[in-house]
């Protein structure tokens, strides 16, 4: 029994040695030896019959993913999608809301009936409950329209044909064509899409893809602008063309935010990122005929349901904050209104107002119910009650808070750019593992979306 | 269930039937460790899913199976640990999924390894299959979508697959869990040896078999209990740092006595992010 121990390097310097002897197109050999076994393995047991279906794919592929046809079309689908969730999703959105209102007075009535002090019914159902209604009302039919036909598009097999479309784009901006992606799944949860950037292998390229994927909204933002859209630029179109000038605006901002991702990451691959584009394959997949099973259940449970309780969870403290803010006097004026009229300077600048300001300071645990976190406050404030329809909410906006186009169109573009949701910021710092790159990840959107509505409010005011 | 089977009238009484039993991710002590492996876009996932019960999120595009995911069933009162790896061409150059994948299959030490084959593909989808031949010899082949392989007037002939490859092959329909039942009966009978693999090894030039046949002995003596001392041989040979790091750091020496132990911890959690 030998009791030498051999040294791991002599075992190296042998195959060194032995590697230099063998010539330097060894490794060729080796993979072209594998890929004629293969080749002849797969010739004796594959038969290909005289299927006409062949090429199928390839002819609908040479068109959507043709250089003249496959952004256009890529434009017209998106357009089609959210044209379909707003004229889907305004009557339920308006159903849910009456009844919500319906619980909530009856509700609020029985409690005074029992003898339960007004404060606490207050708080309870003006406050925590409104806070809910408002949030379920707003979000769950759009989710429920638009979840099941992105997952559609994805069963299918269209998102490598975006990413394909889009690979010049990203490529040209120094970052990785596998961005378009990521960027795709952003437009569903952006720490999703943060999540996705694991796809790609270089560090450099796939932390600009982390840092920028808040630019395209997700689908807590898309109920905000979808709703905006609808009561602001539909209203000034004739009543047919109205849907479709929505889902035209909604198209605009998207574009606007792929934008902002492109730039950015053109500016991050400029300075603090430097590196060249890297070459990378996309196999694009046979279509596939979707499961209806498996698409209901991704979008309606993964996706809906998911990000409605997420919704839930932070709608309940935050409406009662805003109850609590609003309902707490000192010097004989609200909390509310303090830290609205604090806010207002800064507000006005940027084209909004220190109401705005404040449901987002409120909203950081979630996007989603900016929106909703508004209403409540200009409520609290103006002690108005019932919002059941987008009519209401618009007689509210305009009429009694003095709202203009500026102010819808700052709120889209604020509601783009600004910094992720708290739960994104925690899945940058999960991936990245880095303070810096977390802080840079939180605040570059935060200033985008300063300069971008500053510029437009000042741009805007110089000019009317 | 599906109709697919009908032909065979006893289905209902085989014992196969009564036995599969997915188990989620409560995989608790499994008896056997099976890694999934294969192309991206292969129905790897849909696979995982219809075994395990899991909702491994499927969708119709490369690479999104970015970590392993973990999953059970149990057959026949045996538990099965299934290790869903990231879709792969290859195992030759290191991008991060390819190195997943092989570290899994080395260092994991899976009782079985299915590699699933997509069936309208099979000469770029065999590339892997021969190279997973040269770390384990416990393979199944799963020939998947073999309804698209149809609809495309392709016809597979499984026998003569498994014929060339020395391994067993099933031919499937995930979506419709079509064949599964026969693959983890094939699985099943691989572990348990009740089905003899010979696998195919590639016929290298003999200057290179020479020197395959001088490092075997050395890599085995500086890291005893390694599994494919062959392999690792071909990969010092081709110049491949990882291994070439591995060896050096002694994590191949380290394999020898190592239990399964660790490598399930650190999976259950990938598991369960995997889940999200």
């Amino acid at each position: 029994m030998t009791t030498k121990v051999l040294d791991p390097r002599e075992v190296l310097l042998r195959a060194d040695h032995l590697r230099r002897e063998m010539g330097d197109d060894f490794r060729d050999r080796i993979v072209s030896s594998l890929y004629a076994d293969a080749q002849r393995i797969a010739d004796r047991s594959v038969q290909i019959g005289t299927g006409q279906k062949w090429d199928w794919d390839q002819k609908i592929d040479r068109i959507v993913t043709s250089p003249v046809f496959g952004l256009p079309i890529m434009l017209g689908i998106l357009a089609l999608i959210f044209w379909i969730t707003i004229i889907g999703a305004n009557y339920p959105s308006q159903m849910l809301a009456e009844f919500f209102f319906v619980v909530e007075a009856r509700a609020a009535e029985l409690f005074i009936a029992w003898g339960v002090p007004a404060l606490l019914t207050g708080f309870i159902w003006n406050g925590v409950f409104r806070g809910l209604a408002w949030v379920v009302s707003v979000m769950l039919p759009p989710m429920a329209i638009f979840f099941p036909m992105f997952t559609v598009l994805e069963d299918l097999g269209y998102l490598p044909r975006v990413a394909f479309n889009m690979d010049w784009l990203f490529r040209n901006a120094g970052a990785h064509g596998k961005q378009a992606l990521t960027m795709a799944m952003g437009f569903g949860c952006n720490a999703a899409g943060i999540t996705a950037t694991r796809v790609i292998d270089s560090p450099r390229e796939r932390l600009i893809a982390i840092l920028t994927n808040n630019f395209v909204p997700c689908n807590g933002r898309f109920p905000t602008l979808i709703m905006l859209a609808t009561i602001f630029v539909a209203a000034a179109f004739p009543p047919a063309f109205a849907s479709l000038a929505a889902a035209g605006a909604v198209v605009g901002v998207v574009l606007i935010g792929v934008g902002f991702t492109l730039l950015s990451s053109w500016l991050l691959a400029r300075t603090v990122l430097q590196g060249e584009a890297s070459a990378f394959t996309l196999e694009l997949p046979p279509y596939r005929r979707p499961s209806i099973l498996r698409i209901l259940y991704t979008s309606l449970i993964d996706r809906t349901i998911f990000v409605l309780w997420r919704a839930i969870l932070t709608a309940a403290p935050a409406g009662a904050a805003i109850w609590v803010l609003a309902n707490i006097d000192w010097n004989g004026v609200s909390l509310a209104q303090h830290s609205a009229n604090f806010l207002q300077p800064l507000g006005y600048a940027i084209g909004l107002d220190g109401v705005i300001l404040l449901a987002y300071v409120i909203a950081i645990p979630a996007n989603e119910i900016v929106v909703p976190t508004m209403l409540m406050v200009y409520m609290g404030v103006s002690a108005m009650s019932d919002i059941t329809s987008y009519d209401k909410i618009r007689t509210l906006l305009i009429d009694e808070q003095g709202w203009t186009m500026l102010t819808a169109v700052n709120l889209m573009l604020f509601s783009l750019l600004h910094n992720p949701c708290a739960t994104t910021i925690i899945t940058i710092w999960k991936e990245t593992r880095s303070a810096k790159w977390t802080t840079i990840g939180a605040l570059m959107p935060l200033v985008f979306a300063f300069a971008v509505t500053f510029a437009v409010a000042t741009a805007v005011r110089a000019l009317w | 269930m599906t109709a697919a089977v009908t032909d065979h009238s006893n289905c209902e009484t085989c014992p196969a039937h009564a036995q599969l039993e997915q188990m989620g991710v409560s995989l608790g002590k499994s008896d056997y460790l099976v890694a999934l492996a294969g192309n991206p876009n292969t129905g790897k996932s849909s696979v995982f899913n219809a075994l395990t019960g899991l909702r491994q999120h499927v969708g119709n595009w490369t690479g999104k199976t970015v970590m392993r995911a973990e999953g059970g069933y149990s057959f026949q009162d045996k538990r099965y640990k299934l290790v869903d790896l990231p879709g792969t061409y290859s195992l030759l150059s290191a991008s991060e999924d390819e190195e997943i994948s092989r570290n899994f299959l080395l260092f994991g030490r899976p009782d079985c390894t299915v590699v699933v084959v997509d069936a309208t593909a099979l000469e770029r989808n065999l590339n892997l299959v021969l190279q997973v031949l040269e770390i384990t010899s416990k393979v199944v082949v799963c020939v998947n979508l073999m309804d698209e392989a149809k609809r495309k007037g392709m016809k597979v002939d499984v026998r003569s697959l498994s014929r060339d490859l020395g391994v067993p092959t099933v031919p499937t329909v995930a979506r419709t869990k079509e064949g599964l039942r026969d693959l983890v009966q094939t699985v099943a009978a691989v572990i348990a040896g009740e089905i003899a693999t010979k696998p195919v090894r590639p016929q290298h030039p003999p200057e290179l078999e020479k020197a395959v046949d001088e490092l075997v002995p050395m890599i085995e003596t500086v890291a005893p209990g390694l599994p494919n001392a062959r392999w690792v041989a071909l990969r010092l040979l081709d110049g491949d740092h990882k291994v070439r790091q591995a060896l050096l750091s002694g994590e191949l020496s380290e394999l020898e006595g190592r239990q399964a132990a660790p490598v399930e911890t650190v999976s259950s959690v990938v598991a369960l992010q995997g889940r999200q």
